[in-house]
């Protein structure tokens, strides 16, 4: 699973399947860091449970943009799972209110064409942290200019 | 001894091995200590030491002198070569490659390449040289790790020996020309992973001269050393030597007599790309490509590539980045130009240097199209032409490989074309966008309406277009109709309200309904018949076409009509109403049957009462004392018409108007049916008005004896279809359509009245239920 934590701070970080560790995780500096943390972890269920009710239907549009999982507080959180299971978690400050949900689909877009590309690096290992760095600019330069 | 000509790397290389041996600085080297140690590191089998000593005249000296020394060398690179041990072959030998060391020499290696590579900055190649051959990389210049201890090493003992002059045997040239022609040779030599010799040599930096370490010593100077070859046959034969020797971390050896070369090149032609490839490390890398993927067009599996670079001993990570960098279209396989690339990234990164966030400009795969491999070929050219002016040999090698790129270039623009989608959505067929080209009505009209409905009874008839014929059939038509009308109430609704976009699928359905009509009035038909001849022919009607339900209308339309023009003044009747299918209104007579008012004919079929009413059609009053002129038939038709006739007129004016809106349809019902406030009657009276005179004309025809109106209305209704269709219209046709529109007019007319009479009730019970909200709300407000 990949979170992008924000308020504005993001924060990115990647599962997968059942054993769900992070793969990538990036946000921007802030004091509740952690707290965004465990907002993401806590949005996995949320993800789950959303990826299992869907089941039924078809999938469409092969990733499953679940949108908003749900809004807490000040912050809302995106979530977004591909075909491998592998999610993508946003979580955005609600201040941000300039963000729409095409430009948070947008973003996970780019998150999973990106991610697509670090797959095909033979060199990847699917499972290991992320540690491309074009996937880093790339989220970097997301993170920037959602801020 | 004959005398040795050497290239200019192999003379500064032997030089440097000579000064390593010679460590009693004696100029004379003892078969000895490190002589024995280079030896041994030649790995050569004894005997082959051994006759090599013997050929170069050590064993009659006793010692190595320097010439001895130098054909020891020599002889060694042969025997290591592969080629037979020679005298001859010292000098015949062309492409002979440097003496290769083992890694125990490493350090001496290294201290005589730091020697070696003075300032030239082409670091000790050498020292690169005594690199295990193990790696199994075959292009992977020696790992930095090796290259680290040799520098200690190369720092600890500069220059600690001096090189041994044997007198018997002075160089053929002095040693300053040696070294240029090492420096050529080298050059020459350098073709391979110039790369890997320029980073090799920076850690021995401090014994070169400065610009070893910092400067891009390492491609910059290697390519453009390699560039500029200088020396001749050596050099030449050098890189053709390289793809087939290089199999086996064989970098070492040219890597050393490349240094040299390199420094001067690169300080004779200074490019500023330090990523460019050479035409020998493109060759060498081809060659590379070629045992993982025979087909040069080829692409290489990401899992082979991972396998092959993994032998670089690079860290997964940084090999993880120079795949991102170099698989430019992404697809997981490496095509050659990335392949070379990548390589490339692999040999810079081995030799020390970072790697780029971005893929350099002359790393990027030629994938545009064949223009850009056109001009990549003449860039090299170009690029290389001016450094050496004198390799003719690379020429043809150069063509090669522009060649090859080429079709490196075709085979990555296609391989890159794939990446390129065809979204070509077909755009919406505009001819399906488009319901109906059809020309129709804007606003719901009656006379539009009527006008369709002559036309679908027309259509039905035999002979629609003669008048003459029309007539006949229009009575019955007009029994039919008035009387269908009310069977096939039902049917026309719906169908009215779904052919709502056009007259023409309404005509359908209306047609539908006229044959039902005829199939159903059986009996109507002789009614009216046997009512028909009653009345007297109708005196010519004003132009029906007045579907509108304003009297202004009405009043023009019979105003016109006696003036006979009836045309002009239909026209003007529907304003908005486009010219509907201009019937030719051939001869004025038929002029009233015009386009647009027609609409109101088969309703309008004016009785001959109506025609002196024509003058005060606005005068309801007509229409109630002719309504009340037939009490007993009106009384009757009136109690089943209204229900009939409002759902007749329903259809009818759906048919007619086939704008109307379909609730207004709906709500004119329920208004005529219930006074109860309802909100929106401005629209629906006008409607139901519509239909009630429509309803009202069809009763007429129906309720009057004259069935000979209703016939004549019949008749209207199928004239004024069929009006529009021929021209020459006879003039009682025309008259018997006036008559029905000014039949129509008055039905119309009195249901217009009557809609306002609800209007006026509905309003005031608003205005009453307002007073009893304003009381029932609370005072708060006020």
């Amino acid at each position: 699973m990949m979170t992008m934590l924000g308020g504005e701070p993001f924060l990115l970080v990647s599962k997968q399947e059942q054993q769900n560790y992070p793969l990538y995780i990036r946000s921007v500096p802030s004091d509740s860091e952690l707290k965004f943390h465990y907002t993401v972890h806590t949005s996995l269920d949320v993800v789950e449970e959303k990826v299992s009710a869907v089941g039924k239907v078809i999938v469409d549009q092969r990733e499953l943009y679940l949108g908003l999982l749900y809004p807490t507080e000040d912050y809302k959180v995106y979530g977004y799972v591909t075909n491998s299971k592998v999610k993508f978690v946003i979580v955005v400050d609600s201040s941000n209110t300039s963000l729409r949900d095409n430009e948070i689909r947008s973003m996970f877009r780019k998150l999973h064409n990106s991610f697509t590309d670090v797959m095909c690096n033979p060199f990847y290992n699917p499972g290991d942290p992320i540690q491309s760095k074009v996937f880093d600019s790339m989220v970097s330069s997301m993170m920037v200019q959602t801020c | 001894m004959e005398t040795l000509t050497l290239s200019d790397v192999e003379q500064k290389y032997y030089s440097d091995l000579f000064v390593y041996c010679d460590t009693d600085n004696t100029k004379k080297v003892a078969s000895n200590g490190r002589v024995r140690e280079i030896f041994r590191a030649a790995q050569l089998p004894a005997e082959v030491i051994l006759q090599i000593t013997e050929l170069c005249g050590a064993t009659r000296l006793g010692h190595f002198g320097r010439s001895q020394f130098y054909i020891a060398l020599k002889l060694i690179a042969v025997a290591q070569s592969g080629l037979p041990l020679r005298v001859e072959s010292l000098n015949t030998v062309k492409d002979l490659p440097l003496p290769r060391f083992t890694v125990g020499k490493n350090e001496q290696e290294a201290r005589h390449a730091a020697v070696y590579s003075d300032s030239e900055n082409q670091g000790p190649y050498s020292g690169v040289i005594p690199r295990p051959p193990g790696r199994g990389h075959v292009k992977k210049p020696p790992p930095l790790d090796t290259v680290q201890p040799c520098v200690p090493t190369a720092d600890a003992q500069p220059d600690t020996t001096s090189p041994v002059v044997s007198p018997s045997q002075s160089p053929p040239t002095s040693p300053h020309s040696w070294r240029k022609h090492k420096r050529q040779a080298s050059g020459g030599n350098s073709e391979r992973p110039p790369v890997v010799a320029g980073a090799v040599w920076t850690p021995f930096g401090e014994t070169q001269s400065a610009p070893v370490s910092g400067d891009g010593m390492w491609s910059p100077p290697v390519q453009e050393s390699w560039v500029s070859f200088t020396d001749t046959p050596p050099a030449s034969t050098i890189p053709t030597m390289h793809p087939s020797s290089i199999q086996e971390s064989t970098t070492i050896r040219t890597v050393a007599s490349a240094t040299t070369a390199n420094e001067i090149q690169r300080q004779s032609s200074n490019y500023d790309d330090p990523w460019k490839i050479t035409e020998e490390q493109r060759q060498y890398y081809i060659n590379q490509f070629k045992t993982i993927q025979p087909d040069l067009n080829g692409l290489i599996p990401g899992s082979a590539a991972k396998e092959f670079f993994t032998k670089s001993k690079l860290p997964i990570l940084e090999l993880s980045h120079i795949w991102e960098l170099s698989d430019f279209d992404k697809d997981g396989a490496l095509t050659l130009d990335e392949f070379c690339a990548a390589f490339h990234l692999v040999v810079a990164r081995k030799n020390g240097y970072d790697l780029p966030e971005k893929l350099p400009e002359s790393l990027m795969p030629k994938l545009i199209d064949l223009d850009d491999s056109a001009e990549v070929p003449d860039q090299v050219t170009s690029n290389k032409s001016p450094s050496m002016p004198s390799l003719n040999q690379t020429w043809p090698e150069l063509n090669q490989s522009n060649e090859q790129w080429e079709t490196f270039s075709e085979r990555s623009s296609s391989s890159q074309t794939l990446t390129q989608f065809d979204s070509n959505i077909a755009p919406a067929d505009p001819d399906t966008a488009i319901v109906h080209p059809v020309p129709i009505r804007m606003t719901p009209s009656k006379i539009h309406m009527q006008e369709m409905e002559l036309k679908r009874t027309g259509s039905d008839h035999t002979h629609p277009t003669s008048p003459l014929m029309v007539k006949p059939p229009e009575l019955s038509e007009d029994n039919k109709l008035p009387a269908s009308i009310k069977f096939v109430a039902g049917n026309t609704v719906g169908d009215g309200y779904s052919s709502s976009d056009s007259f023409t699928s309404d005509q359908e359905p209306i047609s539908g309904v006229v044959t039902r009509q005829r199939s159903h009035s059986g009996t109507s038909p002789e009614g009216l018949k046997a009512v028909a001849p009653a009345p007297p022919p109708p005196p010519p009607r004003p132009q029906a076409s007045h579907s509108r339900s304003s009297s202004l209308d009405m009043n023009r339309s019979f105003a016109a009509v006696p003036a006979g023009q009836q045309q002009p003044g239909v026209v003007a009747y529907a304003p908005a109403v486009p010219p509907r299918p201009q019937p030719a209104q051939a001869s004025g007579s038929h002029g009233h049957r015009s386009t647009d008012g027609d609409a109101l004919g088969p309703h309008a079929s004016t009785s001959p009462q109506k025609i002196p009413e024509q003058p005060n059609f606005a005068d309801f009053s007509h229409f109630q004392a002719f309504a009340s002129e037939q009490p007993p038939d009106d009384a009757d038709k009136h109690g089943e018409v209204p229900q009939v006739a409002e759902k007749a007129s329903d259809p009818t004016c759906s048919l007619r108007t086939p704008k109307v809106d379909p609730q207004s349809e709906e709500r004119t019902p329920a208004t005529v049916n219930s006074t109860k406030g309802a909100t929106p009657l401005a629209p629906p009276p006008k409607k139901p008005i519509r239909r009630r005179l429509k309803s009202e004309d069809e009763l007429r025809p129906d309720v009057e004896e004259h069935t000979q109106k209703s016939s004549v209305g019949a008749g209207v209704l199928t004239t004024q279809l069929s009006i529009p269709r021929s021209v020459g219209k006879d003039k009682k046709a025309i008259q018997a359509s006036i008559r029905r529109n000014k039949e129509t007019n008055t039905v119309l007319a009195r249901l217009n009245s009557e809609l306002q009479q609800q209007l006026k009730d509905l309003l005031e019970e608003r205005i009453s239920l307002e007073v009893q909200l304003e009381q029932l709300r609370p005072f708060s407000h006020l």
